[in-house]
């Protein structure tokens, strides 16, 4: 019997990597069940389990919230969200996201003072270029 | 000995200094090596995530993606990637120098500029100079996690969905190695044109429902993989910095230990001298 090498990873880690003889993913026209030779897929994930069926039968369950399932002849590769990505979620978290950029101008907006900015990077420059100095004469004594 | 005490003194507080600067190193030592493991195991999701995505679009070369679609840049993003804390060396001031290059470049093209800060380095930074921030996180800690990032990542692209951005941009550090990081700018949308890369023809792919979707889905992660790399690989160089400053500073702190000592057995020896002298005087007196 043939397998069908598997990748589970998410942007964070690689979750899972092997060989399986069946592959089960909650597609989102519903679940798919992925043989070796399958022809080449893409579709997106619902939440749900993601099932990978050893050659002996055992099989893994991991927990997707989402993602993007890929399937090659002899690769699936799952590319699974961790995290819960509904549109609600996503316009909360860039809503604060706002809030602290918004917080922390307190009026001043606009174009970037690039005198200022010049004059401030110039001062931290030259208590770098100062360490230096200090550390090269230092050496040098 | 009233002098030689107070050198004393100074030396043992010399001591204590070294004594933190040489943990925070190791500490930093430690740090780095971790944030180099994760900077790995991000990577095998980047890159698949790209190769599918170069697939899909070109497969569609009939409508472009606006993600892929150059337009005219009248209002560019900046997303800078700092660090939350200092004792770094010039990691972030470097990176704010390449910074300020960039946006002087389109403020002289009469280009908008809206920045998205990650890190507290710079929103101090950009608290003093001014600049139009729209989106900004700090406090991701040594091991940053994407749903952390989520909130800036979405502002960011729906500023360019929306058309308030034409130009997507991102400066981060990159991490050479352990002596050397460099800022650079990536540009993340529209996205570049790939370079012709040695791709499997393993046929097109059946899309279940559309493609379309499904490249819409995969064009975002993609962008949020670049956000997230670029956010992991920060930490890796913050700590490889931090660990070269330290080291440095160990080493200072040595020197002066050492020039200290140096002072205080002469003024000892200066002290002994005397008294023997005055003992002398005063034998040879009576």
């Amino acid at each position: 019997m043939s397998t069908i090498h598997v990748n589970i990873v998410s942007a964070e880690e690689s979750i899972f990597d092997g060989e399986a003889a069946m592959v089960f993913a909650p597609a989102e026209m519903g679940e798919v069940g992925i043989m070796p030779q399958h022809a080449p897929l893409l579709t997106k994930l619902k939440p749900g389990q993601v099932r990978v069926r050893a050659e002996d039968g055992t099989e893994e369950i991991f927990f997707v919230t989402g993602g993007l399932l890929e399937v090659q002849p002899t690769v699936v590769s799952v590319l699974a969200d961790t995290l819960l990505r509904a549109r609600e979620l996503d316009a909360e978290a860039a809503n604060e996201a706002k809030e602290r950029a918004e917080a922390m101008l307190s009026g001043e907006q606009g174009e970037i003072d690039l005198e200022k900015a010049r004059a401030e990077l110039v001062q931290a420059e030259a208590q770098l270029r100062m360490i230096n100095e200090l550390r090269g004469e230092r050496r040098g004594s | 000995m009233a002098a030689g005490k107070e050198i004393r003194t100074k030396i043992a507080s010399t001591e204590n200094i070294q004594k933190i600067t040489k943990a925070m190193e190791m500490v930093a030592a430690s740090k780095m090596r971790r944030a180099q493991e994760r900077m790995a195991m991000a990577r095998p999701y980047a890159e698949r995530i790209r190769v599918v995505a170069s697939h899909i679009s070109r497969a569609l070369s009939g409508d472009k993606h606006p993600f892929l679609e150059e337009r005219e840049a009248k209002n560019v993003g900046i997303i800078v990637v700092s660090s939350d804390r200092g004792l770094c060396g010039g990691l972030n001031v470097n990176l704010f120098r390449r910074t300020l290059q960039l946006a002087s470049e389109w403020q002289q093209k009469a280009v908008g500029i809206k920045f998205g800060l990650i890190g507290s380095k710079s929103q101090a930074f950009f608290r003093h100079v001014g600049g139009d921030v729209i989106a900004q996180v700090d406090k991701l800690g040594d091991r940053p996690q994407l749903a952390q990032l989520v909130g800036l990542m979405t502002v960011m692209i729906e500023a360019y969905e929306k058309g308030e951005i034409d130009r997507l941009l991102i400066v981060e550090n990159d991490f050479v190695n352990t002596m050397s990081q460099h800022p650079q700018v990536l540009q993340l949308l529209p996205i570049p044109p790939a370079e012709d890369e040695t791709m499997s023809r393993a046929g097109d792919y059946i899309y279940e429902p559309e493609a379309r979707p499904v490249l819409d889905f995969v064009l975002r992660r993609y962008i949020e993989s670049l956000i997230f790399k670029s956010v992991t690989e920060n930490v890796a160089c913050e700590m490889a910095a931090r660990m070269v400053a330290m080291k440095s500073s160990s080493d200072n702190a040595g020197e002066v230990i050492e020039k200290l000592q140096l002072a205080y057995n002469k003024a000892r020896q200066a002290a002994i001298t005397q008294e023997i002298s005055e003992i002398v005087g005063g034998a040879a007196a009576v």
